[in-house]
């Protein structure tokens, strides 16, 4: 299967002004993967699809806000 | 033609007077990543490209006007009772000045709309890439425009859009495999 | 005080919101994969469902729809407030 967030390590200068952000993100979401729907996927039933934006869970990819910082291997 | 329904896409929702927020919104409403310049450039599109994919183009069309709306709606209750005290504390005094609280098709950075947003090059594979990166940057847009409010009506509602960016993209996705003309040999739909 | 809409009026908004989206969602699919035959027994299931829910919130709360796809009392309804963005 795959991920919906890939993860990276910026090179930090000791002259930076800003305190450096350790890991940065990015979405990878779902589509980029199955760039084709297959049939008879599983799906939300209707009010769950209304709230999430989408019919079928595999192409459901949630966004909670910038996780800098919050990548499992750096924590502190 | 279209036949107006009176109702919104998805229920909007906003839990606090914030105008600050809805400058930063109207970024999706006349932004060059916006909901507007998407819904102009499909259904623009839709003239000249296969019929195969004419339906594509329409209806994810006619749903960006569904979602330009849902930003509108966003915006209006953001400034509706806002003092011009507030609106100026906001950064929208020079829009005040100019607008009072009508809405204007301006990015958050107050650069007026431009149909130069909108890319049409005839060529179907060149105009379906375009579009499946019109929709990754709106959905960039989307976590950006998330990462700025704590209000968890209005992130529901920009969770929504988002998610639909990412429906759409699939859909031009697989709008480029037809164009391919594999999928009867490769047995994929 | 001015005009305030009943429960009821949310909840009915909120069915046809919810029905619309399977729609929209199908709708979307089934033109890339116009062969799905289980999807379009499934569209015109909600298609079906749609037009239950229309039909009720026209009677309860005056016409969903514009020029003529929703019937109107008199005085003519359509242009009466609430509009979408303002609920």
């Amino acid at each position: 299967m795959f991920t919906p967030r890939k993860f990276w390590h910026p090179y930090v200068s000791p002259f930076d002004p800003c305190k450096p952000i350790l890991v940065k993100s990015y979405s990878t979401p779902p589509s980029l993967y199955i760039q084709v729907q297959p049939p008879n996927l599983p799906q939300f039933d209707p009010h769950t699809a209304l709230c999430k934006g989408t019919l079928w869970p595999l192409y459901y990819d949630p966004y909670h806000g910038p996780v800098e910082g919050k990548h499992p291997e750096v924590e502190r | 033609m279209w036949i107006y329904e009176k109702k919104l896409q998805y229920p909007v929702r906003v839990s606090k007077c914030d105008p600050r927020m809805a400058k930063y919104l109207i970024e999706q409403y006349g932004g060059a990543d916006g909901e507007l310049a998407a819904a102009l450039r499909y259904l623009n599109q839709r003239y000249t490209v296969p019929d195969k994919v004419i339906g594509v183009l329409n209806d994810i069309g006619t749903e960006e006007f569904a979602h330009l709306e849902m930003i509108a709606t966003m915006v209006y209750k953001l400034v509706k009772d806002a003092s011009p005290e507030q609106l100026k504390e906001a950064g929208l005094g020079e829009h005040y000045a100019n607008n009072d609280r009508a809405l204007f098709y301006h990015n958050a950075a107050g650069v007026p709309f431009s149909v130069q947003y909108i890319a049409a090059k005839g060529d179907p594979i060149a105009d379906l890439y375009e579009d499946i990166a019109a929709e990754e940057k709106a959905r960039a847009t989307y976590q950006w425009l998330i990462d700025m409010t704590d209000d968890p009506d209005l992130k529901d509602g920009l969770a929504f859009l988002r998610e639909r960016e990412v429906i759409h993209s699939l859909r031009f996705r697989e709008s480029v495999e037809i164009l391919k003309e594999e999928r009867d040999r490769q047995k994929i739909f | 005080m001015s005009k305030q809409m009943p429960d009821e009026y949310y909840q009915l908004l909120h069915d046809l919101q919810t029905v619309d989206f399977v729609l929209v969602e199908l709708n979307l699919y089934l033109n890339t994969h116009p062969h799905d035959r289980k999807a379009i027994e499934q569209f015109n299931f909600y298609a079906q469902k749609k037009q239950v829910l229309k039909q009720q919130f026209d009677a309860k709360f005056g016409p969903l729809q514009g020029f003529g796809n929703s019937y109107s009392r008199a005085p003519f309804e359509w242009g009466d407030a609430p509009w979408p963005w303002q609920v």
